[in-house]
């Protein structure tokens, strides 16, 4: 099994990582039995309804997983800085696998969690202004995963 | 990051060859290439050759010469153990392993199911140790065979074979063990254990690869597995690997030599390493008996993160060990070992396996301790799961 450069650089010099102190929204995926989880906090500006006006202004994360889930991370957090939560929606796992160059096909399902993970950020975030008919409409992250 | 350090603590998955190994076997491609079944002179040195390893192998397990058969390894061994007996009969229906096997007799087993054959798993202590009394309530007239290893590869728990035998043996049934993590490590007595049959690997003690044999004892019936020419008593058919046969030899005499003052030495670094890794980073855990346990044999936990990730760390700094996780091998379960052990996930996913060998040194075990708790500090400081004693995230 072979990483390619870029999940080495992103592994080993992961952007974002942290957290962030009263967070707008936060969002997990996955969980310790299958070896990976990722929690990932945003921060909206401006603080608007409108998911085509709101953007995600700041993000950090965290990552318990293998080489690849905290390539992942870093890769789909800095993918969604600045992004509006439409296109944060319309994001998807296999944009950030061909971002990072490709993953090991072992590495695709359950490692490659980073965009889902985000995508509960935002419904979190949905949530909380009362926006749960929007939040409905996002994917997040799939029920056995959470 | 580039490193000096070519530090090789992954010497349960194999070992380099020791170049004593390599010297004895280069004659063996070219000066004396005959094949031992021809009866010219060039054929009878072949012969000779093939005969005296069988014979130095017969020394370091305590069996008699005859009851060696050479095969292409351990894996190959184990195949000819299980289902070369139970293709010998038609009686006896059970087969009995345990839980932490290696995959050539756990996958072995399993496929002898699609032919009618019972399959128990037997399973083991927090430590790694077969339970023996569900084992004695599980042999019965019924149980053909019972293979369970003589040390497990991820762990090193050394399982209690003498009194698997006697269990075994109230009720008939045969004893086979894998071995290829104790030969050449520790003692075998094959005798005073009432084993029955053995499997051995000579890349896992700095022989060459692609030879192992299997020892049967006198009288326990079994068909081969490859059928063609009267090689190796009609037990297994094909031309002999003799440079193979030969460094096999060669590693089994340097064994007899030199096992048990290595042994010393390498458990010397091995509870160093441990006491270093224990001592600088909080909450980890010793997997595998802290006695009954192989000499060079150091697997840990390391709580609120992954084995995977660690070994990616320890490879940029020259270290290569292995992970019981997954990750590693290419599936996503957690090792079956730890699991078995009752580890929980998170513990089992977070295990690395560091095996000590014959070739490594001191300075290369005060590199780990050196740049170990870094790393883990590194990927505890990403971790969700991971809150410092301070308070702080």
């Amino acid at each position: 099994m072979q990483y390619s450069e870029k999940v080495m650089d992103h592994f080993m010099n992961p952007r974002n990582v942290g957290e962030i102190e009263n967070a707008d929204g936060i969002g997990t995926c996955g969980n310790p039995v299958c070896g990976d989880l990722m929690t990932f906090y945003i921060k909206i500006e401006p603080r608007t309804e409108d998911p085509d006006e709101a953007r995600i202004a700041d993000i950090r994360f965290k990552t318990f997983g293998c080489g690849a889930a905290i390539a992942v991370a870093s890769m789909a957090s800095e993918m969604a800085k600045g992004r509006t939560l439409t296109e944060i929606s319309s994001m998807s796992r296999d944009d950030v696998a061909n971002m990072l160059d490709g993953l090991p096909p072992v590495k695709m399902h359950c490692s490659n969690i980073g965009v889902q993970a985000i995508q509960e950020a935002v419904k979190d975030y949905l949530k909380k202004i009362g926006r749960d008919d929007l939040a409905g409409r996002i994917k997040g992250c799939p029920k056995k995963e959470n | 990051m580039s490193t000096e350090w070519n530090v090789y603590l992954d010497n349960n998955a194999t070992t380099p060859t020791d170049p004593r190994v390599v010297e004895k076997m280069i004659p063996y491609f070219h000066e004396i290439s005959a094949n031992p079944s021809s009866i010219h002179g060039a054929g009878r040195r072949a012969r000779d050759a093939v005969e005296e390893a069988r014979e130095i192998i017969s020394r370091l397990v305590n069996c008699r010469t005859e009851e060696v058969y050479f095969t292409s390894g351990g894996t190959e061994a184990d195949n000819l153990a299980i289902k070369g007996t139970a293709l010998s009969q038609n009686e006896r229906k059970k087969i009995i392993t345990s839980e932490i096997e290696h995959h050539a007799v756990l996958t072995t087993c399993e496929h002898m199911a699609k032919f009618g054959y019972e399959i128990v798993k037997t399973p083991v202590d927090q430590h790694g140790i077969v339970d023996l009394d569900f084992l004695s309530k599980s042999v019965d007239e019924n149980t053909l065979l019972v293979s369970i290893m003589h040390a497990n590869n991820e762990v090193g728990t050394i399982e209690p074979m003498g009194e698997i035998t006697r269990v075994a043996h109230r009720h008939g049934a045969i004893v086979h063990t894998d071995a290829v993590q104790t030969t050449g490590k520790i003692p075998i007595d094959i005798d005073a254990l009432g084993i029955d049959m053995l499997s051995l690997s000579g890349h896992k003690f700095y022989g060459p690869k692609g030879i192992g044999a299997l020892v049967v004892r006198r009288g326990i019936r079994f068909e081969p597995l490859h059928h063609g020419g009267h090689h190796e008593k009609n037990k297994r058919a094909g031309t002999e690997n003799v440079p193979g046969i030969v460094g096999l030899g060669k590693a089994c005499d340097i064994a007899l030599a030199e096992m048990a003052s290595e042994e010393e030495r390498i458990k010397a670094m091995r509870e160093r390493l441990w006491a270093g890794i224990d001592h600088n980073v909080e909450d980890v855990r010793l997997n595998g008996h802290p006695q009954k346990r192989l000499a060079n044999t150091l697997n840990v936990s390391v709580r609120y993160i992954e084995g995977e990730s660690m070994l990616l760390n320890l490879d940029m700094h020259g270290i290569f060990a292995s992970s019981g996780s997954a990750c590693t091998s290419g599936s996503l379960e957690a090792s079956h070992v730890l699991l078995a052990m009752g580890l929980p996930h998170e513990l089992a996913h977070g295990s690395l396996r560091f095996s000590l060998g014959r070739f490594n040194k001191d300075e290369e075990i005060d590199h780990v301790i050196k740049v170990f708790p870094e790393i883990v500090r590194k990927l505890r400081a990403i971790s969700p799961l991971y809150k410092d004693k301070s308070g702080r995230h």
